[in-house]
Order: structure tokens, then sequence, then C-alpha cells
């Protein structure tokens, strides 16, 4: 299986992967020691939705496990699903929402594997009431050349369950998962949409609304200049109490090839975020709208990734601690703006004070804020250069899951514990990713 | 509600006709030759709301087929679909200096079919219902020097079924010859296929799922093999005969 080569979302660095693909968890074993016998290391790859290199092997071989996508138990009175790890959060709703379960973390794609979702611990809207994935995980398979198939819960004496949740899959194959899932008694969701005119505001809105709500987040429009910078959209949601419980299986758009230039320039993108941010009206505006279009507004165009032409895109996502407040958002603002940059999306979350279970989970209470760039080589390393400036000068970290350019001091510096994941990787394991912030 | 028999239900294009016929209501059952494959496709189909039932079974074991009918058609009481999809792709070079082994993928690709739709052909005439699909391929359409000895056994596949079709047309049953071209599944891991050409199971099962509902005699799946393989049938031998693909 996996005919053709891999790449990650952002098809930055440009590394095509060779696929093995897994389409029984018996095979696990074998294949590890195949490809590692063959090609020294290797890496677990999933569906390929992280943007920067922490889903490509330093030998550019990975083991496909998408494939490997069956369920393996469901019990529909407690919402506590076990499934292999290639099976994709679509799958799981595609089940679960008739019968009055969801997702109790979902990031904004339902592409990502189950897999993929423990290894980056991935983090939703609802992160300041329910933590990041890795709190919903209750245990899982774990296959490693040097030990075998191993089941693994909290708490184990190896550390093993800590290290692999947002362990970057270096740890092992993870090849199922058993996960809690949260009841709903709708599939549509109440909004409420708030229109603010600088981040004095958003940040007011959070604190005094993110508390009572599920979900929180705020999009920025970050071609907004002078008086207008810092203006955005903040938006609560909450599952509805009533409105049916149907999963959404709309047919997709997409972009069936890539274009030989970026279709996102400094045009197109002031033209979007003046558009969007016009669509909402000054005031609070109630609204009821399918799950789809409020978690997953990207995934309704497949491949949206190759708008971007043959250089591909960065993401660029940092998370400030609490503490620094909201300054450092206000310059990375400014940074974008002086380097006539911006971002076609610029999302922006406070995160709450749930622990992660993870060893190098990104989330920690604070303000997040992603951004997209098309790449442009020397121009976008030297925005980037001024921006980690600024995480770093207010305690922040960058997010190894979008990351393409993190230096490896920087990353050694805000992630100490990197040693303990180190001490615990799995010796056939190794990714582009951790080469450079290990080694370099 | 559907009842439905699966042969050969660990093939990745037989589970992803299953998870489509999941979806209206189903009850299965399932025959494989491998325990453990068997279960972990009877717990993904039981997950999605399925009623299931194994049955454990290597197909060359061409003596059990008749028991195998009626067990399936007692557990299943009427039965409105068949798939038979078990097969193996040999290795052709192997098969050239070996004619037991030669004789023993034949009898995996070709004769268990046969057999089995021997003995399946009798019950499903007598209940004057229900929809057959039997996965052949592209390659028995003509016998190529990279693999004639899998393609003379989907040949004999196809033949057989063009009969039985048209035998069992008049009892109110369809039998559709579905013949893939290439699908990126467990058989065909690790060959270097051409990527545009090669299909995902899920497409592979939407159509046969399609061609079967609409009572289709022959698929090609995806359509374009249809036009391929006429170029390639037309290809004269004096041609043909130099050229190793
Ligand atoms: C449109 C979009 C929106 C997004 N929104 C968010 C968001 O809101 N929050 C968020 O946190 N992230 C978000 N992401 C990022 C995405 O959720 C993560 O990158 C996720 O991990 C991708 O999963 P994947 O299955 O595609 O894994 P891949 O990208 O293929 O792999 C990711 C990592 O998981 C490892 N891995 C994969 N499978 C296994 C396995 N079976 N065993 C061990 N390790 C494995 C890989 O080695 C790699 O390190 C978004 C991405 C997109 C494209
Ligand atoms: N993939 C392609 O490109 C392609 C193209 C044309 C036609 N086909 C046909 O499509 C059908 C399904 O194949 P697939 O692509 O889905 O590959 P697959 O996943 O490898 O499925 C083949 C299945 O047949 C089973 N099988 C083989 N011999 C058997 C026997 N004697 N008794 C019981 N079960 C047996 C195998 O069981 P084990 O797993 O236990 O070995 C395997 O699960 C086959 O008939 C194949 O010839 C495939």
């Amino acid at each position: 299986m996996s005919i053709g080569k891999l790449s990650s979302w952002g098809r930055y660095p440009r590394f095509p992967q060779t696929g093995h693909g897994i389409g029984w968890r018996s095979e696990l074993p074998g294949e590890l020691a195949r490809v590692s016998a063959e090609h020294g290391t290797l890496l677990p790859f999933g569906n390929g939705r992280s943007y920067g290199d922490s889903c490509l092997a330093t030998s550019d071989q990975v083991l496909h496990l998408r494939p490997l996508d069956r369920f393996i138990s469901t019990d529909w009175q407690t919402g506590i699903i076990r499934a292999e790890a290639g099976v994709t959060l679509d799958e799981v709703l595609r089940l679960a929402i008739p019968r009055g379960w969801f997702l109790s973390v979902t990031p904004g794609t339902k592409f990502a594997t189950l897999g993929g979702a423990v290894a980056n611990d991935v983090h939703g809207k609802n992160h300041h009431v329910r933590g990041s994935f890795g709190c919903h995980v209750r245990r899982f398979g774990l296959v490693r050349s040097d030990r075998g198939r191993l089941e693994v819960a909290p708490g184990d004496a190896d550390g093993l369950f800590a290290a692999t949740i947002g362990g970057l899959g270096l740890t092992g194959i993870i090849d199922w998962v058993e996960l809690q899932l949260m009841p709903i008694k709708s599939s549509l969701v109440d909004v409420v949409n708030i229109r603010f005119d600088s981040l004095d505001e958003f940040f007011a809105l959070s604190r005094e609304l993110d508390g009572q709500h599920e979900y929180a987040v705020a999009w920025i429009d970050c071609a907004a200049r002078g008086a207008s910078a810092g203006r955005g959209i903040y938006m609560v949601g909450d599952h509805a109490p009533e409105g049916g419980l149907a999963y959404d299986d709309k047919p997709k758009l997409s972009v069936p090839l890539v274009p030989p230039i970026s279709a996102i320039n400094s045009v197109s993108l002031r033209v979007f975020n003046h558009f969007y941010y016009n669509a909402a009206k000054p005031g609070r505006h109630p609204g009821r709208v399918g799950y789809e279009p409020y978690f997953y507004p990207l995934d309704r165009i497949l491949h949206w990734n190759r708008i971007y032409g043959p250089k591909g895109f960065q993401q660029y996502q940092c998370v400030i601690p609490e503490s620094a407040g909201g300054a450092a958002i206000g310059d990375m603002l400014d940074a974008i703006a002086a380097a006539h940059s911006g971002s076609f999306l610029a999302v922006l979350k406070r995160f709450g004070d749930v622990a992660s279970p993870g060893l190098l989970s990104f989330p920690e209470a604070g303000a997040t804020l992603a951004l997209d760039f098309p790449e442009h080589g020397d121009a976008t390393a030297k925005l980037f250069a001024n921006l980690d400036a600024i995480v770093r000068a207010a305690g922040g970290r960058i997010y190894p899951a979008k990351d393409a350019h993190m230096g490896g001091e920087f990353f050694r510096a805000c992630y100490p514990q990197w040693t303990q994941l180190e001490a615990l990787r799995d010796p056939a394991l190794c990714s582009r990713f951790w080469k450079r912030v290990t080694q370099a | 509600m559907k009842n439905i028999l699966i042969v050969g239900a660990t093939s990745a294009i037989a589970a992803a006709c299953a998870r489509r016929w999941c979806e209206g209501g189903a009850r299965f059952y399932l025959v494989g030759r491998s325990a453990d494959k068997l279960r972990q496709v009877a717990d993904d189909l039981s997950a999605r709301g399925a009623e299931v039932h194994t049955c454990e079974l290597d197909l060359n074991f061409l003596e059990s087929h008749a028991s195998l009918v009626r067990e399936a058609f007692a557990w299943l009481g009427r039965v409105d679909v068949v798939l038979v999809a078990h097969g193996t792709l040999p290795d052709q070079k192997a098969c050239e200096q070996d004619a037991e082994l030669a004789i023993r993928e034949f009898t995996s690709n070709g004769l268990s079919v046969i057999s089995l739709l021997t003995h399946l052909a009798n019950p499903m005439e007598a209940q004057g219902s229900g929809s057959i699909g039997v996965i052949s391929s592209v390659a028995g359409d003509r016998g190529r020097p990279s693999n004639y000895l899998y393609g003379s056994a989907k040949s004999a596949v196809t033949a057989f079924c063009g009969g039985l079709r048209a035998r069992l047309f008049k009892a109110g049953v369809n039998l559709t010859t579905i013949k893939p071209g290439f699908v990126d599944t467990p058989m065909t891991r690790g060959l270097p296929l051409p990527a545009p050409l090669v299909a995902t199971p899920e497409q592979v099962a939407a159509d046969i799922a399609k061609a079967m509902d609409a009572g289709k005699g022959v698929l090609y799946t995806r359509w374009f093999w249809r036009y391929i393989m006429l170029i390639i049938i037309h290809i004269p031998d004096r041609i043909f005969r130099k050229m190793s693909m």
C-alpha cells in the first residue's frame, strides 16, 4: 500500500517520503525490523496533517499507518472506544455522532489519525475546559524495535505513557488507541460571534466569556494596519441542546493541482481578511451551525494546501505564557506588518491550565497564535527570526507539529524535558525535526 | 437489513465493500483462512453496527465447500449478497520452475472459485433472488508474460462467470464479474505501480456496490481499465510477443 510519495501538509521542506503501508497490526514488528535494517532509522506517519518536518523521517522512509483503520471495540454506554492508529477523527465521528458522542478534543482538521493526534497531543477550541487530546486517552498499544509489543496506560513505570503523548512518533509505533468520548445532545453548535477592535478587547472578552463556554477561539485580521490593527472576531460555541445527531457527509471541493505560483499574495490576503472581518456585524451575534463548518471549515476544500504553489508554506504557532500578557502578541502582529507580510488565517486562543499528561506537550496556560505564511525563502526566515525573538523574550515556545524552522538551541531551552524523551526514544525511529533540534 | 456472505473476507477490497454495506444494516457471514485477521475484520464491522459470524477456512480445501455453503445459508437464512474476493498474486517466475506451485496458485485463484460457485449456484437459483459479485481481474483479459499463471486462472473465472450469469439470470439472480485494475492493497504492496492508475480499495468498493445494485454483468473498476484492456487485447500477437508487459 501507499503508492506514490508522502509529504507533510506545508509541503515545505520538500523531502518526499517512501511509505511502507501497514494493513494489519501483526505486520508491525516485522516491518519495523525490515525497514530499519535496510535504512537505519524510520518514522511512523499518519495522514500527513503536520505542517513542518516532524512527520518526515531522516531516512525518508516511513511506516504508513493510515491504512490501519479498523475499530476494535466500541461501548456506546460509556463512550469508550478502541481503534487502530490509522483511524481518522472523521471516521470516529461517523460512528459516534449518531449515537450521541463527540471527540472530547478535536483539532481544526478531522483528517488527523488517532496515532497522529496522540503523537502531537493536539489541542482544540476547548483547551480551557478539557485540556489536550492526551487527557482523554485511556491507554494505547505500542510496538518498539527493542521491546516488542507493549500495552501502555497512565502511570506506567517506564514513563512511556507520558513520553508517547506529544512524543512526536519517536517512542514507538502506536498501533491502537483507547479513547474516552464526550456525550452530546446534538451535532449542531450554538455560537456567538463578537467583533473586537483591539487585542486588549480580545483579552477582556476572553477573560469574561471563555469560562462560560465549551469552545472559544478568535480570528485576527492580520492584514489590518494602523488604527485597525489587532481587530478580529471572537467566537464562542457550545453543543446545542437539541437539533438532531447527524454525521455530515457533504461532497467536498478539491484543489486538483499545484498551481505554478502561490495563489496567496498580499492582494488576495487583504481582500479575504477585509471581507471576513466585515461579514461579522458589530455587537454579539448568536447563531446555530453544523459541527462541520464550525470545527473543520478548511476540510471542506480537499488539498487546500496546494494553493500555496510549488514552494509550499509554513505555519508559525507559538504560545505566550499568561504572565507575559498580550503585549507579545501585539509585537508579533507589528513585526508581521513591518515585514509587509500577512497570514490568510490567523487564529488566537487562550489555553487554560488543564495539565497535559504528555512529557513534551505544547499547550500551557497562555495565549496561542497560529499563522500561515507562503514560503518565500530568506524573507520568511527573517520574519520568523524576529517572531522567535519576541516569543523567547516572553518565555513562550513553538509548536513542533507546525514547525520547520526553530533552531536547536531555542527548542532545547523551551523544552528541557527533551532529554527524557531522547532517553526513551526507540533507537529505530528518528525524524528530520528531531535531528534538526537536538543535533544542531 | 441485508444478509451477506463474503468469501475471502480479509481482503482489503472485500473489507471496504463490507463497510459500505454496513450503512444500510447488515448481517455478515465471513469466510477467511486466518482466524486472527477474520476476528479483526469482524470486530470492525460489529463496531459499525453489523451482526457478524466468522468461519475459518482455507478455500483451497475444496472438499469443504459443500458444507460451507450449507452452513452459510443456515446462519443467514435468505442470502441477498455474495462477494467472492479471495485471491493471491503468484510469483510468476517461481511458477515457471515449479509445476506443483503453479497448480496450487491456479487452485487459489481459479479452481477454488469455480468449485465454490458450483456449490453456491444451486441454492441461489432455488432462492430465486440475490446478487453475486465475483472478483476476477483485468489480468484475465489477456495472458501476459509477467503474470500469465494468475491471468489464466482469472480468465477461467471470467469465462465461468459469463456462463453462470446467463443461467442464473433466468432465476432472478444477478452475477457481476468484477475486473479491477491496479488497487492499493496488501496484494500489490511493494510493486512499482504507476500511481495515477492505482485506485484505493474504497473507490473500487464504491464501484462494486453500485454495479451489484444495478445488476451490471461486467464491471471494470476504475472505469478506464475497459479502454486500457481494449487496447491490450487488440495488440497483434507478432508485436505482443516482443513485449514484456
Ligand atoms: C487544517 C488543519 C488544522 C489543524 N488544526 C490544529 C489544531 O487546532 N490543533 C492542533 O493541535 N493541531 C492542529 N493541526 C495539526 C494536526 O492536528 C496534527 O499535526 C496531527 O498530529 C496530524 O495528524 P496525522 O495523523 O496527519 O499525523 P502526521 O502528520 O502524519 O504525523 C504527526 C506525528 O505523529 C506521528 N505519528 C503518526 N502516526 C503515529 C503512530 N501510529 N504511532 C506513533 N506516532 C505516530 C508522526 O511520526 C509525527 O511525528 C491542524 C492541521 C491542519 C492541516
Ligand atoms: N489489488 C489489486 O491490484 C487487484 C487487481 C485485480 C484483482 N484483484 C483481486 O481482488 C481480490 C481481492 O484482493 P485484494 O486486492 O483485496 O488483496 P488482499 O487484501 O491481499 O486480499 C486477498 C485475500 O484473499 C485471501 N486468500 C487468499 N487465498 C486464500 C485461501 N486459499 N483461502 C482463504 N482466503 C484466501 C487472503 O487471505 P490472507 O490474508 O489470510 O492471506 C487475503 O485476505 C483478489 O481476488 C485479487 O485477485 C486485486
